[in-house]
């Protein structure tokens, strides 16, 4: 479905503020298969969502899906088969637009867009239907401009849309870290249940380690622009954020302090 | 002001909110700051004299300037999405480029020179004196020309309506709002930018070609401040005829456009005001339609806000007495 091969990405090449976002990473990922991906902040994870997506172009190394070389695709070509959600809730919809006429812009994603009127009865009744399955009652009030919604319901809007047209792929970059734990909760929810119901591959980037180890079927967790840990669907089902912890000590031979009395600090919280 | 001149002040607001139709899809739906306007109106009338002139029907040659002002949208655009130059000055450099190009149009008139600053089309059939002809046959009287020209107005107030809720105009729309969001859903934002720009100055080409048929003649300073007369009417329509909906907002620039109009002849006609003090006269109603609104929202907030302290003051006051008496 998706092959990374080889890519490589630097910024600020040849200032001193040169940063290796990728070092020669390849990634095979099956139909069906949903990944999430952790690593500390500048790890390359974000970096490595948008070459998929085609925001970024690698400097070498290729980006197949479907067995087709999307490398030098442009983003907005490439998006007929790509479905995102972003970090910022504002970034996923149209604000000024309504939840309709946002969900008429999901729905003619892979279709050529064309002079007829984006929503139809029958449209509406489509979009009714998907709202519906929300359950934050969006389906009554499609005519409400998306701007007028709390971050929590447009999160889960921006989620509805990416799924709506079944894309190949699902990209999700920390889609609920944004939100309040209540929110994020509700919004990790609908994605598993999405996924769940339409089998869509899934790619999900998260800062929060059990979200990587609750949703999903593989893992993987990068470092300085490497994947050091790939630990698959068998594997995963028994791991705990110690044992990650653990892991990523053993591979990278680093002290976590900060991240270890963080999770203590949670833990005892708890 | 005499009703004449009233009729007058309607029926060129009728033709400049055209043109306000035009800047509305730029200035508010894709949040294009738009300059070319400027120029493209004057292309617009330039291109339609000149075909006039050499003896086209009016209807072809109205027509001709709705492509003319396409294709100088269309450069601006390109300018901006491919050429990767900041919004404002692709429409300056648009606007001072076809200065010339339009002085060329007019020159293709003269047999001697290339280039020509006017057309007088005093003894030519245009459009005007076609629907004054149309007007006499049926009828209509003094009224019959403004009822053309609403007509010509409403066509176009349709045609954006519709065109904004089109799949292509959804993803103009959400092209003005949100970059980012609208390529992850797969629509060309370059491309959006580019037509979006190019149907705004085709809009405002026709309007300036109407409005050289109207006064019958065609002038290369003509378009001088347009842009200006554009965004007045949106503000002051919006100002005072809502913008809750597509439908309301671009009936709201008509009406702003007509109202602009008739505001400014009621101030010329006063006697204190000269012509030459019709650009401080729009600059100074821009300024009232944005900063009144604030005033006045502010100033309400205010009120309602002395007004629930004083409730809760009587509340507690009320309640210490209940108190008391127990």
């Amino acid at each position: 479905m998706l092959e990374i091969n080889n890519v490589y990405k630097v910024f600020n090449e040849g200032t001193p503020d040169e940063k290796i976002a990728l070092n020669h990473i390849n990634l095979k990922l099956e139909k069906g298969e949903f990944l999430t991906i952790i690593g500390s902040n500048g790890a390359g994870k974000s970096t490595l969502m948008n070459l998929i997506s085609g925001v970024l172009q690698p400097e070498i190394g290729t980006v197949m899906i479907n067995g087709r070389d999307v490398t030098k695709m442009p983003e907005h070509k490439r998006a007929r088969f790509i479905g995102r959600v972003f970090q910022d809730p504002m970034s996923g919809t149209a604000p000024s637009l309504t939840i309709e006429e946002n969900l008429a812009l999901a729905f003619s994603r892979n279709k050529k867009r064309g002079f007829r009127l984006g929503i139809t009865r029958k449209r509406r009744e489509l979009f009714k239907e998907a709202l519906a399955f929300l359950n934050l009652g969006l389906e009554n009030r499609l005519q409400a401009k998306v701007g007028l919604l709390s971050g929590g319901e447009r999160q889960a809007l921006s989620l509805l849309m990416a799924t709506f047209t079944n894309p190949d792929i699902l990209l999700l970059d920390e889609h609920t870290a944004a939100l309040d734990p209540a929110r994020a909760e509700l919004v990790t929810e609908l994605t598993g249940e999405i996924v769940a119901k339409t089998g869509l591959t899934t790619i999900m980037v998260t800062h929060n380690m059990q979200q990587a180890i609750d949703l999903g079927n593989r893992l993987i967790m990068m470092d300085h622009g490497e994947i050091i840990l790939d630990i698959n669907k068998e594997d995963k089902k028994k791991l705990t954020v110690d044992q990650l912890l653990n892991e990523f000590h053993r591979i990278r031979g680093k002290q976590m302090v900060s991240d270890r009395e963080l999770l203590s600090s949670i833990a005892a919280a708890k | 002001m005499n009703i004449a001149a009233l009729l007058n002040s309607i029926e060129m607001g009728m033709i400049f909110a055209v043109m306000a139709l035009g800047v509305y899809i730029t200035f508010r739906v894709l949040n294009f700051p738009d300059l070319t306007v400027d120029g493209s109106f004057v292309t617009g009338a330039a291109v339609t004299a000149v075909l006039l002139v050499n003896g086209v029907s009016p209807i072809m040659s109205s027509l001709v300037s709705l492509i003319a002002g396409f294709i100088a949208g269309l450069c601006t655009g390109i300018l901006h999405t491919k050429g990767k130059i900041n919004p404002l000055l692709s429409g300056i450099l648009m606007m001072i480029a076809l200065y010339s190009i339009n002085l060329r149009i007019m020159g293709t008139t003269l047999d001697g020179d290339v280039s020509r600053p006017n057309i007088p089309l005093l003894n030519t059939d245009t459009l005007i004196t076609q629907f004054d002809a149309f007007v006499a046959n049926v009828g209509l009287g003094t009224y019959g020309l403004l009822i053309c020209l609403a007509l010509i107005t409403l066509f176009f107030k349709i045609f954006t309506d519709y065109f904004l809720k089109t799949e292509i105009g959804l993803a103009l729309r959400a092209t003005g709002d949100n970059q980012q969001m609208i390529r992850s859903f797969s629509a060309n934002t370059d491309g959006m930018i580019i037509l979006g720009v190019a149907i705004s100055n085709a809009f405002v080409a026709f309007s300036g070609s109407l409005l050289a048929q109207y006064h019958e003649f065609a002038d290369v300073n003509m378009g001088t401040g347009m842009i200006v007369v554009g965004l007045a009417s949106i503000i002051i329509g919006e100002t005072l005829f809502g913008k809750k909906t597509i439908f309301r907002t671009t009936l709201a620039v008509v009406f702003g456009a007509i109202l602009y109009r008739i505001i400014i002849s009621l101030a010329l006609s006063s006697g204190i005001l000269d012509a030459s003090d019709q650009k401080l006269i729009t600059a100074v109603l821009v300024i009232l339609a944005l900063v009144v609104p604030h005033m006045t929202e502010r100033y309400k907030v205010q009120k309602r806000n002395k007004l629930r302290q004083k409730e809760w003051m009587e509340e507690k006051l009320a309640k210490k007495g209940e108190k008391t008496i127990a």
